[in-house]
């Protein structure tokens, strides 16, 4: 290598990314760490070393009934992914392949949809919500967020298809491969890597979605995002339980967002960043 | 050939997208427009009908409107400042060689998959509490007062919290970009005797120039609808102190019921949101064209 690294930089460079980084993880760290202290504990000043007692895990259960949310969360975000990539995938499929002259409008058109806000059409889907008995509804829920995120979808599965060469279709058609074959054999095992990562960036930010979820929510069909706000109102110190409901709320997005961090990247940039 | 036969296909396959997105979108907007101009309780429905733009002049001559406009604006502002200079420091700091990097990498951007509730209650209790919190207790270690961050700064009690959640976006993003600089080009710049900063200014800062547009008009979409954070933290109080538009309109739509100023405040939001979307939608159209 031209570029001689010296093990003095390397050193500095270091310590310091390593001190910045546990700065920013620090808030996450000390929440998990509080999840393992008693409520009195929780309270007692600064301290890195919990009891390590599982209380405040148990007791968000049977205070609250916590996996109920927990269960709303993983039905809506995956819900909604999934019925999202069904309308998606041959929106974004034809896009890719059989581009028209109104494609690239069409595209930017969607994306236009996501940046209306959402607070300016709250009352009337309000409204809607509540005429057709939809409020605090699954369903409806469901369906709210399939529809701000279709727009990301519809995007990311594009700029995935796009690299997909159109060569092997031609080919696939001069062996005399019918559109269905062509479909089945040759353009879903090339298209399940980006298929895939585009359902985990979703199901992430479905999971995370907080405006929709808190205001059209109640009790049934409240996921944890409504949960974890009504710890904002009581004025008790519940702190060891909020960070055990917190810390289960995080932890299996937190991982799948290690795990996409790619992907990320593509699906947030509308895939202006690769 | 098959042309026009995949080109119907192809509509076919596009309208349910389409069709979907068109719904949701003209019909709740042409309620927010049409309630704008229509005096509308449903509490009180006796003096419903037609107003004209006294919504909007209702909505304007609100204290509430302008300080909600303020507080909106430097929210946006603030985030976006802390956010990239503090994201190309940090991608550049994480981009030198070191011994676990990955590791780096994950802490710093796990903030971004907190959903904003947690994040925000975990700062107000855990964090910033005038009594209890982590803070609290630095400052009295030191000897100061602890302060009480969301009843005497509001304000910047909230920008802390949503640039803690912007910040590894920001730094994803532009470490992405920074890392697909050609390692010849910068090897190049070296052996002429570029230093640091001169290979900062006119190499690594016009490759990132891109990814940093895209930063900032990424994060304005989100940040001008910036609510959870703040129903959880302050409640838009003191007052207005910490009420941004959202905030407010979502105050006079479901809390006060006046629906019709609710509307026309929505309306407003939906042009300081184009206004940054056109500008958005140049940036990202550009890629379509390579």
């Amino acid at each position: 290598m031209a570029r001689s690294v010296t093990t003095q930089h390397k050193t500095i460079a270091t310590v310091a990314a390593w001190i910045v980084a546990l700065l920013i993880f620090f808030p996450i760290l000390y929440t998990i760490i509080t999840s393992f202290k008693s409520e009195q504990e929780a309270i007692q000043g600064f301290n890195l070393i919990p009891s390590g007692t599982f209380e405040s895990y148990t007791e968000v259960q049977a205070q609250s009934g916590y996996f109920k949310f927990f269960l709303n969360s993983v039905f809506l975000s995956v819900g909604s992914t999934i019925l999202a990539l069904l309308v998606a995938i041959p929106a974004a499929w034809s896009m890719a392949f059989s581009p028209g002259k109104r494609t690239k409008d069409i595209l930017m058109w969607m994306l236009s949809t996501k940046m209306m806000p959402a607070v300016a059409v709250l009352f009337p889907i309000y409204l809607i919500f509540r005429n057709l008995g939809l409020l605090d509804s699954r369903i409806g829920l469901m369906v709210m967020l399939m529809l701000i995120n279709l727009p990301i979808v519809v995007w990311m599965l594009y700029t995935y298809f796009r690299e997909i060469p159109g060569e092997i279709l031609e080919a696939a058609r001069m062996d005399g491969a019918s559109l269905w074959n062509e479909i089945v054999y040759v353009l879903t095992p090339m298209a399940v890597p980006g298929i895939a990562s585009t359902m985990l960036l979703n199901i992430i930010l479905a999971w995370n979605e907080a405006f929709w979820t808190i205001r059209l929510t109640t009790t049934d069909a409240a996921p944890l995002t409504a949960f974890i706000s009504s710890f904002s109102s009581p004025q008790g110190l519940f702190w060891a339980k909020l960070s055990a409901a917190s810390t289960l709320a995080i932890a299996p997005i937190l991982i799948m967002g290690w795990f996409s961090q790619k992907q990320l990247v593509r699906g947030l940039t509308f895939g202006a960043v690769k | 050939m098959a042309t026009q036969q995949t080109r119907s296909l192809a509509r076919f396959m596009m309208a349910p997208s389409v069709v979907l997105l068109l719904v949701w979108m003209v019909v709740p907007l042409a309620l927010t427009l049409w309630f704008s101009f229509q005096q509308y309780n449903p509490l009180n429905p006796i003096r419903d009908g037609f107003v004209g733009f006294s919504n909007y002049a209702l909505f304007y001559s609100n204290p509430a409107f302008l300080q909600s406009i303020l507080n909106t604006l430097t929210l946006v502002i603030s985030v976006l400042l802390i956010t990239v200079i503090g994201g190309i420091l940090l991608a550049l700091l994480i981009d030198q060689p070191m011994w676990g990097q990955g590791i780096v990498r994950i802490l710093v951007i796990s903030p971004f998959f907190v959903m904003p509730p947690v994040a925000a209650l975990v700062w107000k209790n855990m964090i910033m509490h005038p009594q209890y919190g982590v803070f609290a207790d630095i400052a009295r270690f030191f000897g100061a007062q602890p302060i009480d961050w969301f009843g005497q700064h509001p304000m910047t009690a909230i920008i802390i919290i949503v640039a803690w959640q912007w910040l590894p976006f920001a730094t994803l993003i532009l470490l992405t970009a920074l890392q697909s600089l050609d390692g010849e080009q910068k090897e190049a710049a070296e052996m002429d005797g570029a230093g640091f900063i001169s290979r900062f200014i006119y190499l690594t800062l016009p490759h990132m120039s891109r990814a940093i547009t895209v930063v900032i008009l990424i994060q304005t979409i989100f940040l001008l609808s910036v609510y959870a954070e703040i129903l959880v933290t302050t409640n838009g109080g003191p007052g207005y102190a910490s009420t941004n538009l959202p905030f407010l309109v979502y105050q006079k739509a479901l809390l006060e019921f006046k629906i019709g100023q609710a509307s026309a405040g929505g309306i407003i939001a939906v042009i300081l949101a184009n206004i940054v979307a056109f500008f958005a939608m140049r940036a990202v159209g550009k890629n379509l064209d390579k």
